[in-house]
């Protein structure tokens, strides 16, 4: 039962992990820790100053 | 013991793997269940990973976890970043699922559900999923390095060039095509209409929602915007039942096109957080939950297909698209078997975020199983329908005709009875006006897909709201495409343009940004008038030229792999990407010698235009003459670009078997992982 709950503990995290990651919200954390700032307008708005080029620049498939 | 039971496992799975394969491929007659496609799909799929991939990753590519990876070593918290395998794969996959693997495999459906459900899986496991897991593995070795550089660096700057321009253009093909099919699936549709144009607002006010309200709470807001997607389905079906509502969301398909462009050229040139990124994070949240749900529905309801196996049009005389099974069914359907495109993810984003070597294999080759398992539930949607419903709504009005009887005749006298009731009931129950000569796959994938849910969840009352959500779906998928490639083609001629005049390389210059996004609109949207102007429905002619020029991109990427391989001493196996090579050029170079040079108007290019020149002159006549000589031109443009590379790669590959040619892999240098020791 513990194993079973462990499980599904480890996936549902590594789920969250992957949507955090494909939604920017672990890259903006990130950006957040890097700068040493708190989430904030501000802080959004210099987070996309930063990942205006390589996000822009991001193919998306057919 | 434990070997024992791996090989008694293994062999059940190959068992049943070609049971359900001998079953798809022989059933001849009686329809058959969508769960032999399914179980088919799930063995090829496992033995491929499991034996195939691991060969490869063992014998060829020689993957070393001791090795540090560019997310390691040029770890930068922004590009390279050492990530989680299964995060890797989640984000690859979102970035390579589009509405290829949908469309494709809808449009081949006119030939029967057997050949393309052999060649996604075929296709899949022995080209598709090998080019992804190389071309990435290859990229992590050159710190990331794109494909264009790759190509430069180991082939020569023929190669560079070639795959520079090949990418340009299948990207201008691709927007062309892509805004095609969201046209041909709104006109005359206020439903649908209704609910797409509220998407834009929604996008703006995510964005505004994410920059002022909640900083960089995506999932929250993407949710919330989901919601109202969701509400904005609701409210089309009052808006459609309202005359006067109604007819301002009623659009032709100029009018529809001349509104496409201008979001696209707006897209490109407004801010990435106000518009473009936010319906991405809506796109990518619709996509995933409704992939997840179509595999649940079909494994659930597991209907039964009425299509049959092949049908009469593999001579090439089929009403979708012209063209012999050989070698159109295989660059209809790209994306779900092998896409070039993807050889630019895999050497994009990915590979800056891997962290060890090993896991290439999972990510590269496991995320393409995953797309061509999309490609098996479109085949799955299209074929549920009765093949008459199928032709009634993918066949162009030049072909069956305009008037409902005289559609429902023809598409009868081929042997696919249908009636115009059943199209008026099935429009009815849609929402729609009607559905005939819904050309470009969007709508027959739509109510295939409406199918399979209202009989999982909700019956007949809901399949309205069910074929909405899928139009929605893929409109929404396609947008984001549209607008995130405008601005992509927008960057790669700005690159090119700043070495000319350094201005115009500046990516915030304004007139730089206008005036590229104006000429990026412009050669899609050029595409895209086309394809609304032909009379038989435009996709006959872009599909097919869009599949080339993506198959002749992933001719690049593999005889990048090719000649890669073989410096690495590994000749013996080159086979390994060689033979899809070989297959890919015989498919694409056949392909475009027809669509260039075949006498049938419906498959030539110049055939079409010298019996429009031949037959009577309307005002149309010499714009279609030259859009037909346009696209004969295009074609042979690319064809001979890639047989540059070719020709290029060929005298690479003797020059090192022969010892005439210095072998240089240009790797970036071993160095030890410290990743190894810190978990150890």
């Amino acid at each position: 039962m513990k194993l079973v709950r462990g499980t599904i503990r480890d996936f549902a995290a590594t789920a969250i992990a992957v949507v955090r990651e494909i939604f920017d919200e672990a890259a903006y954390a990130r950006f957040l820790s890097r700068a040493g700032m708190a989430s904030s307008s501000e802080a959004y708005a210099a987070f996309w100053r930063e990942r205006e080029k390589s996000c822009a620049r991001r193919p998306r498939c057919c | 013991m434990n070997k024992a039971l791996a090989i008694l496992g293994w062999g059940t799975v190959a068992l049943l793997g070609a049971v359900a394969v001998g079953a798809v491929a022989l059933h001849r007659g009686e329809p058959i269940n969508a769960l032999w496609l399914v179980v088919a799909a799930t063995c090829c799929y496992a033995l491929g990973y499991r034996f195939y991939s691991k060969f490869i990753a063992v014998k060829i590519l020689a993957l070393d976890g001791l090795r540090a990876t560019p997310a390691e070593r040029l770890e930068n918290g922004r590009d390279f970043l050492v990530t989680n395998k299964w995060v890797v794969f989640g984000h690859h996959f979102a970035a390579i699922a589009g509405p290829g693997p949908l469309v494709g495999p809808v449009l081949a459906a006119q030939f029967g559900y057997l050949p393309g459900t052999m060649w996604v899986l075929a296709g899949a496991v022995f080209a598709g999923c090998v080019q992804d897991f190389v071309i990435l593995l290859f990229s992590v070795r050159r710190d990331g390095k794109s494909l264009t550089e790759m190509a430069k660096d180991e082939i020569g700057h023929v190669g560079g060039f070639v795959a520079y321009v090949a990418v340009i253009a299948i990207l201008i093909i691709l927007l062309g095509v892509a805004a095609l099919i969201v046209v041909n699936a709104l006109k005359a549709s206020p439903w649908g209409t209704f609910t797409i144009a509220m998407t834009m607002p929604i996008a703006l006010l995510m964005g505004v929602y994410l920059r002022r309200i909640r900083p960089g709470k995506v999932l929250e807001v993407s949710a919330l915007g989901f919601v109202l997607v969701l509400a904005a389905i609701w409210g089309g079906q009052y808006v459609s039942q309202n005359a006067a509502l109604a007819r301002w969301f009623t659009f032709s398909a100029p009018t529809l096109a001349i509104l496409i462009m201008i979001y696209g050229f707006a897209a490109s040139a407004l801010p990435v957080w106000l518009l473009l990124a936010p319906r991405d994070y809506l796109s990518t949240f619709v996509k995933l939950g409704t992939i997840a749900l179509l595999a649940v529905g079909i494994v659930a309801l597991h209907p039964t297909l009425h299509m049959p196996a092949l049908t009469r049009f593999v001579d090439g005389t089929g009403p979708v698209f012209a063209g012999k099974i050989f070698p159109f069914a295989f660059i209809t359907i790209a994306c779900g078997a092998i896409s070039g495109f993807h050889a630019l993810i895999s050497s994009g984003t990915t590979p800056k975020l891997i962290a060890r070597e090993t896991e290439t294999r999972m990510v590269g080759y496991g995320a393409m199983m995953c797309e061509s398992a999309v490609a098996v539930m479109a085949i799955i949607a299209a074929c549920v329908m009765q093949p008459g419903v199928y032709f009634a709504i993918n066949s162009p009005a030049g072909i069956v005709g305009q008037a409902p009887a005289t559609a429902a005749a023809t598409i009868s006298g081929w042997g696919f009875p249908v009636t115009a009731a059943d199209m008026q009931a099935l429009a009815h129950a849609v929402g729609e006006q009607t559905l005939y000569n819904r050309t470009g796959g969007a709508p027959a994938f739509a109510v295939g897909m409406a199918h399979i849910f209202s009989h999982s969840l909700g019956g007949e009352t809901l399949m309205a709201l069910w074929y909405h959500f899928a139009i929605m779906f893929e409109a929404l998928f396609i947008l984001t495409i549209l607008d995130a490639g405008t601005r992509v083609a927008r960057f790669m001629v700005q690159d090119a343009l700043g070495h000319v005049y350094k201005p115009l390389g500046r990516t915030s210059w304004y007139p730089s940004i206008l005036g590229t996004s104006g000429l990026i609109v412009a050669a899609w949207g050029y595409f895209l008038w086309q394809g609304v102007k032909d009379p038989l429905g435009g996709i006959n002619s872009l599909w097919p030229l869009f599949g080339i020029s993506n198959q002749l991109l992933a001719t690049v990427a593999l005889c990048v792999a090719t000649t890669i391989i073989i410096k690495m001493h590994r000749a013996k196996y080159a086979a390994v990407t060689l033979v899809p090579l070989a297959w890919l050029v015989a498919v694409t170079f056949t392909a475009s010698w027809h669509k260039m040079f075949d006498p049938n108007p419906r498959v030539g290019f110049l055939a079409q235009a010298q019996a429009l020149a031949a037959g009577p002159a309307t005002s149309a006549t010499s714009r279609l003459i030259f859009n037909n000589r346009l696209d004969a031109a295009v074609t042979g443009v690319l064809v001979v670009m890639v047989a540059l590379v070719l020709v290029e790669s060929v005298r690479q590959w003797f020059g090192i078997l022969r010892g005439t040619r210095e072998v240089r892999v240009k790797e970036s240098p071993f160095v030890r992982t410290r990743l190894v020791e810190e978990q150890g």
